[in-house]
């Protein structure tokens, strides 16, 4: 289920623009609000309805059961940590959940490649990923399995 | 230049009551088009709607004293401090803006009504509110579109990247602009250069006023009333579907903290 925003709520402060991992959250050039401008592209990682602070983005139903009134809603009430779901059912039945918030702080866990050397050619012939060995927390190198202990006929 | 009441040496060149019936005009433009803009849009047909659904899942039923205090509370807390934005320079920016314009429209219209001639003497007070008026919506507003807006600061476009978007702010900005450069060159005695801010100031008025429908003017009447909405909605139980705040355990700890928006 994609993602919608509510024009009246926006005040197109920018954090869902800002967090979209699809970059599909945009600034509408009419009204500086936000805007999903392809939803069919969206994940549904829902960081954009987690990250506003106004409550103006909203989980957009299945058009067969939408209509019926159930509603898919989160407040993220950074001061506690926590990150409240409302899930309103169809019927009418509600489910409340608290979960603590468990999102990184920006630029802490992302490797600065811009700042990095360029790799050479071994590097990037390699095997092992920008961050291995060192990226994995294990000592030494990476561990690895000598071909004479394969069983033959299954891997060739 | 401060204590100069542009519109009473304007008075020599347009009668007073011409400047009123200008005035008078704008606010009609305004009416209308505000007007036009909510038949077009249905935004307050789908408001009432919303608040008719929202009465329907309400926990508690509010006295009429409970809603009076929440509505005054709003008015106080968020709407007057435009308390939405956060914490934040965007916030300044805002209120600097609202109140530098509110001073600055509403001391244009005792200035026009009330001391339109040079024969009536003008108080200092007012025509300070006049100038300090535009002077503040001049520093909100250039401090806004300069580095604040969102295409600036999380989408990356350049400042001078003009939209749609642009026309309120920027038709508010021109107004403040020209009626200060206005004041300024018919103190110094400059009046070619004052003829020509003055005919700038009155063009910036009427794209302002007249291009409400256009523009995003009418979000100084539709965002107070969203507000007490929400807050309405809060304080029933009804809170737009949202959950109830957390009775979070000690262990769930702090969050990170919300940084500025300009990570692209």
């Amino acid at each position: 289920m994609s993602t919608f925003v509510y024009m009246t709520r926006c005040d197109g402060c920018g954090h869902c623009v800002d967090i979209c991992p699809s970059d599909i959250m945009h600034i509408d050039e009419t009204i500086r609000r936000a805007v999903n401008i392809e939803p069919n592209f969206c994940w549904e990682c829902y960081s954009c309805v987690k990250a506003c602070p106004n409550h103006a983005i909203d989980v957009r139903g299945y058009a067969d059961f939408a209509p019926m009134g159930h509603s898919v809603r989160v407040r993220r009430e950074e001061e506690k940590g926590t990150i409240s779901w409302k899930i309103k059912f169809r019927n009418g039945k509600e489910k409340d959940f608290v979960s603590p918030i468990t999102t990184k702080p920006w630029g802490k866990f992302i490797p600065k490649l811009a700042e990095e050397a360029s790799p050479n050619h071994g590097e990037i012939n390699s095997q092992r990923l920008y961050t291995e060995p060192n990226g994995l927390n294990i000592e030494g190198d990476l561990p690895t399995i000598s071909k004479d202990t394969f069983k033959k006929g299954v891997y060739y | 230049m401060i204590t100069n009441n542009p519109f009473s040496g304007l008075s020599e060149l347009i009668s007073p009551v011409a400047m009123q019936g200008f005035v008078l005009l704008m606010i009609g433009l305004v009416t209308i088009s505000t007007l036009l803009d909510i038949m077009h849009k249905k935004n307050v047909k789908y408001f009432f709607d919303n608040a008719k659904k929202a009465k329907k899942s309400a926990k508690i039923k509010l006295t009429s004293t409970q809603r009076t205090s929440v509505i005054l509370k709003t008015v106080v807390h968020d709407i007057a401090t435009t308390a939405e934005l956060g914490r934040g320079k965007r916030r300044v920016a805002h209120v600097l803006g609202m109140y530098g314009t509110i001073i600055f429209w509403t001391a244009s219209v005792l200035l026009i009504f009330s001391f339109p001639t040079a024969g009536i003497k003008t108080p200092a007070s007012l025509t300070i509110m006049w100038h300090v008026g535009a002077m503040m919506t001049c520093l909100g507003g250039y401090w806004f579109w300069l580095f604040l807006r969102v295409d600036v600061l999380a989408e990356a476009h350049p400042w001078y990247r003009i939209i749609k978007a642009d026309l309120f702010v920027l038709a508010l900005l021109a107004c403040a602009t020209f009626g200060l450069l206005w004041s300024y060159t018919q103190s110094s005695g400059m009046i070619e250069l004052s003829y020509l801010f003055l005919i700038l100031f009155i063009a910036s008025n009427l794209i302002l006023f007249g291009g409400v429908y256009w523009s995003k003017f009418a979000h100084m009447f539709y965002k107070p009333g969203a507000a007490i909405q929400k807050n309405l909605a809060e304080a029933d139980g009804s809170r737009d579907n949202l959950p109830p705040l957390a009775d979070a355990p000690k262990q769930f700890g702090l969050g990170i903290k919300r940084e500025q928006p300009k990570h692209y």
